[in-house]
């Protein structure tokens, strides 16, 4: 990352900026086949009457130009990156490699079954490994992100009660710590929403839950552990009182990085189960995606799974062969077109082979035993609410700083200073001023020292020098955002009148 | 403890020790006590780890068991073959790009936060709408998406769409309206012209419609004429929704000039490897009008504390991490990536070369087609001009041809029987760049040598 120098040497121009009317960076070859008019072979079709005024660059300055764009981003690359919720694991460089062979790259999704064989494989046995690790019966690689995943996730809940006689279980019920896709979700599948409380230990309490069910409740969905890092411990009950109500159980895998080898969503009792590749399987994030969220079930729910799933058929002579089965007239249909992130699909299911057995446990217990050591560390300087042993992240406040006028919002943006980067910050909804704290397994102890270190010089500067926190971040290529500025009057593109 | 050397965990047994001193647990199998005993895994019954030489050779394998056919292929129907700049792959696949999280915190974020705001502008004027969003996950669901925006702005409940949609669009939206339990109806293609059947407004299929969704060009390759959808749906009160492949808006009216209120499509073909379907990402663009009810991220110019021009995700009151059930979609992770690597595709082209590349496609399709076309037993199955693809009869059956064809060394298209169960005679081929005129040439040649086989074949074609 750079500093402010170069930044205020140009870097914030945008490509449109640099463009010159005249220069482009790539050339096509003549068209090889008789140069009829465009009119001639369009007759009657509305053409476009002006270009699009899309910049107009070489090469080189385009290279440049994203380049020092790169430069701007902080990455797990370039450090460390306890987001929480969000599994900022290494991403080892050999999956991209992989994902990037032609063999794979180049594949169209329409061939013929026979040419792509090794890419119906990688599918097939990624969903076996997640299958062994999830203790599920079977799974959708289709869903392209977390969200996409539940989605699929309840439609499926859906369809089973439509065929079960519950046409009208209309409500989900979700804990108040629950992400927010849970709830959105839920509403966009045609769901009413049912919040309950969570309990003082932070765990949901079984007995507000038996409360809150209803014949009306479709589902339940939880993270376990929970957003707070707290394994729910009543897990067990929990799920004999929603399938006693007749209601289904949905587990959103954001939180699996802390439990791989230790308990499967499966033995719970899930009925559903969404992953995110690009969490737990160390997938790259890419700033915002491409993600993938498979989609696993129970036995009851198997014929709703999105269409297709790979098949595999053992042939006479032992040969087998992979194939994609649309047979299945009860699916909920498709979430999207093809067969999902296939490119994602392929780095997990290197980075599970490069793991194995004992490299996935061993994850989660180093990414348990960061997180609590980190607790154990800052628990002291700052408010822990919920300070038992937690799973991979924890959650603390700045209700100590606070009293110096230092809120979370501050403390984060020192931290950027540090060159670290912030925790999840006000989330989950029930601690005030919360940071959520996930470091994963990725990390030495001389970083989680230094992260250490960081946050507890902020909180002298809280005492000594409130105002340095407040007015944080000093070092970063830009200061804060006008965020409020920026939503009253959304300038969401660039316009050639909107120059310097 | 095998695995205190596992090359992705940095911790030595030693450290471990002392962390859990600081701790104040014995072993890290404390750490774990809160899960109940009864659902303790025993160990997760998978292989052990493999050094990363291994790992590579095994990947590598399944790999080279895949057939590549390059310029030899003419498979399209929502994915295409295009040309991948150097440059594209190079800087999209840069680490500061691929390994950071949403830009949550803009101050360190500029980079991800620029190349989004830079989309959403290279969006607008593609498209020529003034709102587009950070990208949603393919065309197919962004089209699902558009539908529910349009629904949620007009009040109504009921979807109308083209048959001329991919039909994996179609399950889509079909699959999202589910849910709400949203009506979703087909209008059929005119059988001579293959052309969207287009609505008159006592027709009464728009009645309660809030939505028209016509893709352009069509699945089978023919250009719609957006124009008088647009007066059909609005005479009706509806929105209309155009899934367009990107790649032609070089050439076509984009669908802001010819009335469209939404626009969407994939953005595979701007730098995107197929990658047997995936990742690539979804645009929407829209008019200013519907900017509240748009789904997904939004990056927004303003000022930092210095008063120095940056950019921040803004209007997240819309979205699922604030608004929770009252969001204007369930989406988070989009495809930031993808949408990055359609920017730097775009930058690269400018107008001049996305104006080219669009006329390459269109002069060798129609080349290869007239050539086509002209052996016996084989003809367009539409009238309409078409783009870059095109749908064939070929009689004697398709099933056959596309055997013979790729015994010769070319896979000619996309069999339509995937599609339609009974279309048995028609297959949909497309023709990109990277088709070559030696390619086109091999095409002719090996179909000119397959069709008189095929039809002593006749009438029965074998099954497999």
């Amino acid at each position: 990352m750079m500093g402010t120098t170069e930044d205020r040497m140009g870097i914030q121009k945008l490509i449109f900026q640099k463009s010159y009317p005249g220069q482009g960076g790539l050339a096509f070859p003549e068209d090889g086949v008789e140069s009829v008019a465009v009119e001639k072979l369009l007759p009657g079709i509305a053409l476009r009457d002006r270009p699009p005024s899309l910049p107009e660059v070489a090469e080189p300055q385009i290279v440049r130009h994203y380049t020092r764009l790169s430069h701007l981003n902080y990455a797990v690359d370039t450090g460390f990156y306890p987001l929480g919720s969000c599994t900022m694991k290494y991403n080892p460089k050999l999956n991209d490699e992989l994902a990037g062979l032609s063999g794979f790259s180049a594949l169209h999704p329409y061939q013929d079954p026979k040419d792509v064989q090794g890419a119906l494989q990688v599918m097939w046995e990624l969903e076996q490994a997640l299958l062994a690790i999830t203790g599920m019966e079977r799974m959708s690689l289709q869903p392209a992100a977390g969200a996409h995943g539940e989605l699929a996730g309840i439609l499926m809940i859906r369809a089973y009660h439509l065929d079960h006689g519950g046409e009208y279980r209309d409500t989900v019920i979700v804990p108040d710590s629950a992400h927010g896709t849970n709830l959105a979700t839920a509403a966009m599948a045609g769901f009413s929403v049912q919040e309950i409380s969570s309990s003082e230990r932070g765990t949901i309490d079984p007995a507000i839950l038996a409360a809150a069910l209803s014949e009306r409740t479709a589902a339940v969905m939880l993270t376990n552990p929970n957003t707070l890092g707290l394994f729910e411990e009543d897990i067990l009950e929990i799920s004999r009182l929603v399938h006693e109500a007749g209601a289904l159980l949905y587990y959103d895998g954001a939180n699996l990085n802390a439990i791989m080898g230790k308990a499967r969503p499966g033995d719970m009792g899930m009925d559903v189960v969404h992953l995110n590749l690009h969490k737990t399987f160390s997938t790259p994030h890419g700033g915002g995606g491409p993600g993938a969220g498979p989609v696993g079930v129970s036995r009851s729910l198997e014929p709703y799974l999105p269409l297709p799933l790979v098949k595999v058929e053992e042939e006479s002579g032992g040969d087998i062969t992979f194939s994609m089965d649309y047979d299945r007239p009860q699916s909920i249909g498709r979430m999207k077109a093809f067969y999902g992130n296939v490119g994602v699909l392929i780095r997990a299911h290197a980075y599970i082979l490069r793991m194995g057995a004992e490299g996935l446990t061993q994850a989660s217990e180093d990414a348990v035993l960061n997180a609590n050591y980190l607790r154990a560390r800052l628990r002291d300087a700052y408010h822990i609410p919920y300070d038992s042993t937690c799973m991979h992240e924890f959650v603390a406040s700045t209700a100590h700083q606070k009293k110096q006028g230092v809120t979370t919002k501050d403390v984060a943006k020192r931290l950027l200073d540090f060159r670290m980067h912030a925790p999840t910050v006000y989330f989950p909804l029930i601690v005030p001023e919360a940071m959520m704290i996930e470091p994963t397994e990725s990390e030495d102890l001389a970083t989680l020292d230094e992260f250490v270190d960081a946050m507890l010089q902020i909180d002298q500067e809280a005492s000594t020098d409130p105002d340095r926190v407040r007015t944080a971040p000093h070092s970063t290529p830009v200061r804060r955002p006008d965020e409020t500025r920026a939503a009253r009057h959304p300038i969401l593109r660039w316009t050639p009148e909107d120059t310097e | 403890m095998t695995y205190q050397h596992h090359t992705h965990l940095p911790h030595t047994a030693e450290e471990r020790r002392r962390m859990l001193e600081t701790i104040g647990v014995s072993s890290v199998e404390e750490l774990f006590q809160v899960i109940p005993e009864t659902l303790r895994s025993e160990e997760l019954p998978l292989r052990s780890g493999l050094s990363e030489m291994e790992t590579r050779v095994q990947i590598e394998r399944l790999a080279a068991n895949n057939r590549v056919w390059g310029g030899s292929g003419f498979l399209g129907a929502g994915c295409y073959n295009h040309y991948i700049p150097s440059a594209v792959r190079s800087l999209a696949s840069r680490s500061e790009f691929t390994t950071a999280y949403t830009p949550y915190q803009a101050e360190v974020s500029q980079g991800t936060l620029r190349h989004i705001f830079e989309f959403q502008t290279v969006i607008t004027q593609l498209t020529e709408l003034e709102v587009a969003n950070a990208s949603l996950y393919d065309g197919a669901s962004a089209a699902a998406e558009a539908a529910f925006l349009a629904l949620r702005q007009t009040g109504r409940n009921h979807i109308v769409l083209s048959a001329g949609l991919h039909p994996e669009t179609i399950q889509t939206v079909e699959t999202y309206a589910s849910g709400p339990g949203a009506g979703v109806e087909r209008i059929p293609l005119d059988r001579e012209t293959g052309r969207t059947t287009t609505l008159t407004s006592n027709s009464g299929t728009l009645e309660e419609a809030g939505v028209l969704i016509i893709q352009q060009p069509n699945f089978f390759g023919v250009i719609e004429d957006i124009a008088s959808h647009a007066r059909a749906a609005h005479e009706a009160g509806a929105l209309l929704v155009v899934v367009q492949n990107p790649i032609t808006l070089g050439v076509l009216s984009p669908p802001g000039a010819e009335g469209a209120d939404i626009a969407v499509g994939d953005l595979q073909p701007f730098g995107n490897p197929a990658s047997f379907g995936g990742p690539s990402a979804g645009y929407l663009a829209c008019h200013q009008d519907l900017l509240r009810q748009l789904p997904g991220r939004l990056v927004g110019e303003t000022l930092d504390a210095d008063g120095r021009r940056c950019y921040t995700l803004t209007l997240q009151a819309r979205e699922q991490h604030i608004r929770r059930s009252r969001a204007t979609s369930n989406i988070c992770s989009n495809q930031a990536l993808n949408a990055l690597t359609a920017t730097i595709y775009l930058a690269l082209l400018g107008p001049e070369a996305l104006h080219r590349v669009g006329e390459i496609c269109l002069r060798r399709a129609h080349h290869l087609c007239v050539a086509l076309a002209s052996i016996p037993d084989i003809e367009r199955l539409y009238s309409a001009p078409f783009f870059h693809e095109f749908a064939l009869t070929v009689r004697g059956g398709a099933g056959n041809f596309v055997e013979r064809m790729r015994e010769k060394g070319i896979d000619p298209g996309v069999h339509l029987r995937r599609f339609y169960p009974g279309s048995e005679e028609t297959i949909l081929v497309a023709v990109t760049e990277v088709n070559t005129p030696a390619d086109l040439a091999r095409y002719v040649e090996a179909a000119s040598q397959v069709m008189p086989a095929l039809r002593s074949k006749e009438p029965a074609e074998r099954t497999r």
